[in-house]
């Protein structure tokens, strides 16, 4: 049997070559030498990883084919616990399933969005290489949001798909510094980080402000503070009295400085993503930084949970939607969006998530569902509330890299 | 051993000869390709090898002497900064790595070899019972395993509740291995999650080692009126040392690398260099450095290994 059958003649012939006469030639040690070398040089040159913004992918509604007439399906990426789930048959989502019964789409939902920058480094390559991610819609934070739109990597909305988003959304949400007039994104929900205790674990002892968590000695080694960087710094800053919605490089460093003191003293236990919230209600943790729509649902099963607005301002942010590139189907996507913008929806989806609702009209559909949760600041902020909300201010890309940097040291690592 | 036969020089050996009878085209056509059979049997092996560990290792070798960032691209620079700024950024990361691994690897050697040894020689009819509860924590993940710990180590816990009751918490607050009222986010928990993880992958291959020992060595060592403490020393230790090898070597590797009993069970002052390369990796999106923290660690560990491989001095390892 012909060893090279069914390579190409040229190749099989190399192949020949180096496995027969050319040993002659070459002892193998001195081949592999010259293959080690002749590899380091031109290999390692000839690797490199294109830019991001060079590769675009970015696109308005006309420039990737869309599917979705032929294909009803859509992948959605979401958090975990990030939407309403029936309460006798977990795997329903009385929501979703409306929506699925409505528009004909099956939607095929998939909670892989643990992280914002684990997810961002799980897409990367592909979004990078100009191929589709097999999702159509996923969830992230704003400030990744924001990346991903700088990157050209997120599709432009088509308006005339989305009514009930359009008139519906928030007018406070329309004017979002990483998307402005939300050509690309619309909030799923929004987020306020605030700070949380447990009562039990205080002794009874309000913990209101970001400087008692750093320097009340009766919580060393029993705070925590966020892995995500705009709300652990935002919300130092603002506790220092600078604006997290227009600082400087000086404000950040001395930010930093602040937690690097706790750190050092060993005030901090742990900076944490979601999984703060088992040791708040444990108590092993006695207060942290923490999600409003976490401390909600917490509440409920441990009433020893509180939680405070900083006096000084909370970190206000938003969960957007968006579409990424090359992504087969837009406009069942934009589909979902727009059911989910219907006041009735949203207040259902509200109702069970907690966070802040960005649909009007959603305050009076819930007032149906549930009185006191109508009521509640941190689902519905009044206005005093919502003078409270600061945002982070959106970065370049190299401002972004060098507070990650630093931030990342202060963390540990 | 088999004797040798004395050369008779009255007797000489025929003179070598390259052709045998009936030699042709067919004989050195077989021949040849009985040598290239080696080649072809390694040939699966290379391949995977190829993909899965070559080509990556090139690709991070480039990487990490690129410059530039995720906007503008990477280039290959020839930039070799990145190696001594991550030496200097993060030794101390690399250190802590290496001394809780060491640590982790030294509890698991005290706490395995005396498992092992008594399921090698004394378990008897339970001897399948033990193995396969020494293996059953495989059966749930990594992740959860860890998670668990959180819980079992809680500082309002029994298992807190009960060394700062025998005051043993005061003695390791004192060395700086926990805090006084707690164990979790302290070195202490962060080496006690390696320790655990990793401990079936020292008792296996001590396991294995020692259960090929004939017991008639010690039976004759017993005849030869040595104690039992001599027939260990002299017999027994010494015939398990490839398994001690292998199993310090199959626990101290991976926990050196190890980023998720740090980031569970430590606090920001226990962090390790994975956790500092996963951090350069995905959110300072720094490439170039965590490539080459990644090949630092890969070369420190490679150093310390044949260092340690050749202290211990067991070829037939290798």
């Amino acid at each position: 049997m012909d060893p090279y059958e069914g390579m190409p003649e040229p190749v099989a012939r190399a192949w020949e070559r180096g496995l027969t006469s050319g040993r002659a030639a070459m002892s193998r040690r001195r081949l592999l030498r010259a293959a080690s070398l002749a590899a380091g040089g031109t290999a390692l040159a000839a690797c490199g990883i294109p830019p991001a913004a060079g590769s675009k992918g970015g696109n308005g509604p006309d420039d990737t084919p869309d599917h979705s007439r032929k294909e009803k399906v859509l992948n959605f990426a979401n958090w975990p616990l990030y939407i309403d789930v029936d309460e006798k048959d977990k795997k329903r989502r009385p929501t979703l399933d409306r929506f699925e019964r409505e528009s004909g789409i099956r939607v095929k939902y998939v909670e892989d969005v643990n992280d914002n920058n684990e997810f961002y480094g799980k897409i990367k390559p592909q979004l990078a290489a100009g191929q589709d991610t097999g999702r159509d819609l996923v969830c992230l934070s704003d400030w990744m949001a924001g990346r991903m739109i700088r990157q050209g990597w997120a599709q432009r909305l088509d308006p005339a798909r989305l009514p009930h988003a359009v008139t519906n959304l928030e007018d406070r949400f329309r004017t979002a510094a990483q998307d402005p007039g939300r050509q690309f994104s619309y909030p799923w929900a929004g987020t306020a980080c605030i700070v949380a205790y447990n009562k039990k674990a205080t002794k009874g002892k309000r913990v209101t402000s970001v400087s008692q968590l750093l320097e009340d000695e009766s919580l060393k080694g029993r705070i925590s503070m966020l892995t995500e960087m705009t709300d652990t710094i935002g919300l130092t800053m603002l506790d220092m009295g600078v604006n997290s919605e227009r600082f400087t490089d000086d404000d950040f460093d001395a930010a930093i400085a602040r937690i690097q003191k706790a750190v050092d003293r060993k005030q901090i236990r742990r900076f944490t993503g979601n999984d703060y919230m088992d040791e708040l209600n444990s108590g092993d943790i006695a207060a942290c930084l923490a999600w409003a729509g976490d401390v909600v649902q917490l509440k409920l099963d441990n009433p020893d949970v509180e939680f405070a607005v900083p006096e000084r301002g909370y970190l206000f942010g938003t969960d957007d939607l968006l579409v990424p590139a090359k992504a087969r189907h837009q406009s069942n996507a934009e589909a979902l969006i727009d059911f989910y913008y219907q006041p009735k929806e949203a207040a259902e989806l509200a109702a069970w998530v907690n966070y802040i609702c960005p649909v009007s009209g959603a305050q009076a559909e819930m007032e149906k569902i549930d009185k006191e949760l109508a009521a509640d600041p941190l689902v519905f902020p009044d206005a005093s509330m919502i003078a409270k909300g600061k945002n982070f201010r959106p970065m370049s890309a190299k401002e972004e890299a060098k507070y990650e940097e630093k931030f990342s040291k202060l963390i540990g690592a | 051993m088999t004797a040798v036969a004395p050369v008779t020089p009255s007797a000489p050996p025929p003179p070598p000869s390259n052709t045998l009878p009936g030699d042709g085209e067919g004989v050195r056509g077989r021949r040849a390709r009985r040598r290239l059979t080696p080649y072809w049997l390694l040939l699966p092996a290379g391949l995977w090898l190829a993909v899965f560990f070559v080509a990556p290792l090139v690709y991070q070798a480039s990487t990490s002497v690129q410059s530039g960032s995720l906007e503008e691209g990477f280039r290959v620079t020839w930039q070799f900064s990145h190696y001594t700024d991550a030496l200097s950024t993060y030794g101390e990361h690399f250190l802590r790595s290496f001394a809780y691994a060491a640590s982790a690897t030294v509890l698991c050697l005290v706490i395995g070899y005396p498992l092992a040894y008594m399921i090698a020689f004394r378990a008897g009819r339970w001897r399948n019972l033990l193995l396969v509860m020494v293996i059953a924590p495989f059966f749930t993940s990594f992740l959860i395993r860890t998670l668990a710990w959180k819980t079992i180590l809680s500082d309002g816990g029994p298992v807190v509740g009960a060394l700062s009751a025998l005051h043993v918490l005061d003695v390791t607050s004192w060395l700086g291995l926990t805090g006084s009222e707690r164990v979790l986010a302290t070195p202490l928990a962060v080496v006690c999650g390696l320790t655990y993880n990793f401990l079936p992958f020292m008792i296996l291959p001590l396991y294995s080692s020692l259960e090929r020992i004939d017991t008639a060595l010690h039976e004759a060592a017993r005849d030869l009126y040595a104690k039992p403490v001599t027939t260990f020393r002299k017999v027994t230790f010494p015939l398990s040392l490839p398994g001690v090898v292998a199993g310090t070597l199959l626990t101290f590797i991976p926990a050196s690398g190890d980023y998720i009993n740090a980031q569970l069970l430590g606090s920001p002052n226990e962090q390790m260099v994975g956790n500092a390369i996963q951090k350069q990796f995905l959110n300072v999106l720094d490439y170039p450095t965590a490539a080459a923290m990644s090949f630092l660690l890969m070369a420190l560990i490679l150093i310390m290994v044949s260092v340690y491989m050749r202290k211990a001095g067991t070829e037939e390892l290798v």
